[in-house]
């Protein structure tokens, strides 16, 4: 799982609001390299949520990343490659994230994170729905 | 320039649309950002039918219309018209009426060139071809002939008249073309990629010839985003890929996406047997509960996607199908189980699926982005007066048909992103998707084709019905790849 996928992953389960970023927990980490493109991370900056790379990328053991970026560095090829490498080429091959706010563990095997809720994180169970849904079901 | 373009007789309803999107991909529509003037002018030769070959169409220039047919898929050619006419002694003279400066260049004598024959609905001789390329000597060729890799090939095609009966579109009359080529269609693409040779294929894995189209109305190109969340085995960023695109793909079930069928049979090892860069993550994730953080905005380029409707491989979605109905408080996973846990899913409806595709296109396509996706349509009577989803953040621009059987076919749609997301928007999107979901027929509603494709209650009054179908609908020569 490289960081970029990482910038964009939250914690949905139903009732969090912080659920970005996620905790990195690193049990094993590759280096891959990956083609260099300045186009694409000249579009890709603004997207971005600056904080959460630089300290997953520390987690990863990364610290080249300026504590803050705006788009006029985009212009420095030395900045670029760093942004290119931290984003793209650090690979958390097995791991979890953790939820900031409930604690919640979502493991990462072979580089793929798996963000798939349980039954009870998907439908919160409160009295007011059981009996709302026997009204309009008939059913308990 | 007005154009001659000759099309492969396959998958007729793709033709045009992938030339149309190449168009955009190439430049040729400048920055006049009203979506409707972005399209071409066609035109048919005359009495020819929109089914044939035959097309001409206009493009701004000879660069434009190389780099469209040479990355196109179903594009024959694109010709420089140098005469045509019903008979030989017609063409001729208007080859000589033609303008020495638009010839002269290509028949210098340092350039070397290369006559090809070629006919539509008839099969020419070897010693037919001859002739034809001996009576054409008062065009005053002056450079060397190679056969195998000229500078300049020039195609003489004769096509003649016939009826509906052997089963090709109708055709008034005799016609013969003389053209310079610009630009072909690579098809030894397909060879290398098709899916008879693929390491890992799964079952609805998108066969090689559609994924590319599928990419060139994505327009995939290098420093694009290409997301697909229904990616199974990869096939369609495959093709994304090998068109120089940045990929990413999820999928629900975890292990068609991490696992495959073994170390060297996964996604990974797919775009490791084409030499091809690696998706930049893959996850398992679910469409209908999304793991994006909420403000993230316009991160991909495209999203090209082949959704499940619910016939072999039917989708699902995460809750018990019982949870769902409210029918039982929700399991609570015992902590020892909670890390291999496969949670339990529900079946996932067409129209639901749908809305969720669409709501996370919105949100996650930069503006202009592109939409592009199968939808599964029930045949009527040729004319199809189908709906197709909307949203209002979203201009329709394209809609391919590809028959798979008596009773349906898919619609490939392409669709472009025109307007800005907002919570307004999401609001009058759900609402538009209630109006969708209860006009829409019951079979599409339970997700399930199968049903209306072999419902036996049909088998009865069946055969009165379907020869009836039969007359209506698209003609003979229409089918599966045409």
């Amino acid at each position: 799982m490289r960081l970029l996928t990482h910038n964009m992953l939250s914690c949905n389960i139903k009732g969090v609001t912080n659920g970005f970023p996620l905790r990195l927990e690193v049990e094993k980490f590759v280096e891959k390299e990956v083609d260099f493109s300045a186009e694409f991370l000249r579009n890709i900056f603004p997207k971005i949520e600056w904080k959460a790379l630089v300290d997953a990328s520390r987690s990863m053991g990364y610290s080249q990343l300026p504590d803050e970026a705006d788009s006029s560095m985009l212009d420095s090829d030395d900045f670029l490659k760093k942004f290119h490498h931290a984003l793209l080429e650090l690979h958390l091959e097995e791991g979890v994230l953790i939820c900031p706010e409930t604690g919640r563990r979502f493991p990462v095997n072979k580089g793929i994170p798996n963000m798939l809720l349980h039954e009870d994180e998907v439908f919160v169970f409160d009295g007011v729905n059981l009996v709302l849904n026997y009204h309009l079901n008939s059913t308990w | 320039m007005w154009y001659l373009c000759v099309f492969y007789h396959r998958l007729l309803d793709y033709r045009r649309p992938e030339v149309e999107a190449l168009a955009e991909l190439f430049g040729a529509f400048g920055e006049d950002s009203e979506i409707s003037h972005r399209s071409l002018e066609w035109k048919l030769p005359e009495s020819h039918h929109p089914d044939s070959p035959f097309h001409f169409v206009n493009l701004p220039s000879e660069d434009i219309a190389r780099s469209i047919a040479n990355r196109s898929i179903l594009v024959k050619g694109i010709y420089e018209l140098w005469g045509q006419g019903n008979s030989y002694k017609e063409l001729e003279e208007a080859i000589k009426g033609y303008p020495d400066e638009r010839k002269l260049p290509y028949l210098a004598s340092e350039s070397t060139f290369k006559i090809i024959v070629d006919s539509f609905g008839k099969v020419m001789t070897f010693q037919e071809q001859n002739e034809r390329i001996q009576g054409l000597t008062y065009i005053p060729f002056k450079g060397k002939v190679n056969l195998r890799n000229p500078d300049h090939k020039f195609w003489l095609i004769e096509t003649d008249d016939y009826g509906s009966n052997n089963g090709l579109p109708p055709v008034v009359q005799r016609r013969i073309y003389f053209g310079r080529e610009v630009g072909a269609a690579d098809r030894k693409l397909l060879p290398t990629y098709q899916l008879k040779s693929r390491n890992y294929l799964g079952p609805t894995a998108m066969d090689a010839e559609m994924a590319f189209l599928m990419a060139n109305q994505g327009l995939a190109m290098p420093g694009k985003l290409v997301y697909d969340p229904f990616v199974g085995t990869g096939s369609i960023l495959i093709a994304a890929a090998h068109f120089g695109a940045m990929t990413m793909g999820a999928d629900i079930d975890i292990r068609v996406v991490r696992d495959g069928r073994g170390p060297d049979c996964n996604v990974w090892s797919n775009f490791n047997q084409y030499g091809l860069a690696m998706p930049i993550s893959l996850l398992r994730a679910d469409n209908n509960l999304p793991p994006w953080r909420t403000g993230l905005r316009e991160v991909f380029d495209a999203i090209i996607c082949d959704p499940p409707y619910g016939v072999r491989a039917g989708g699902r979605k995460s809750g018990g199908r019982k949870l769902l109905k409210g029918a039982v408080g929700p399991y609570t996973v015992p902590d020892d189980k909670r890390s291999d846990h496969i949670p339990s899913t529900a079946p996932y409806s067409l129209v639901e699926c749908m809305h969720d595709l669409l709501d996370l296109a919105a949100r996650m396509l930069v503006m202009g982005g592109r939409l592009v996706f199968f939808y599964p349509v029930l045949r009527e009577d040729g004319s199809t007066d189908t709906h197709y989803p909307e949203h209002p953040c979203f201009t329709l621009i394209a809609s391919s048909e590809q028959i798979l059987s008596l009773r349906y076919s898919r619609v490939l749609l392409t669709m472009v992103k025109t307007g800005p997301y907002s919570e307004e928007v999401a609001e009058s999107a759900k609402k538009k998707h209630l109006e969708f979901k209860e006009n829409h027929l019951k079979w599409l509603e339970d997700g399930n084709l199968r049903s209306a494709v072999f419902n036996p209650a049909d088998t009865q009054t069946g055969f009165a019905e379907d020869s009836q179908l039969n007359k209506e609908s698209k003609p003979k020569y229409r089918g599966k790849y045409v």
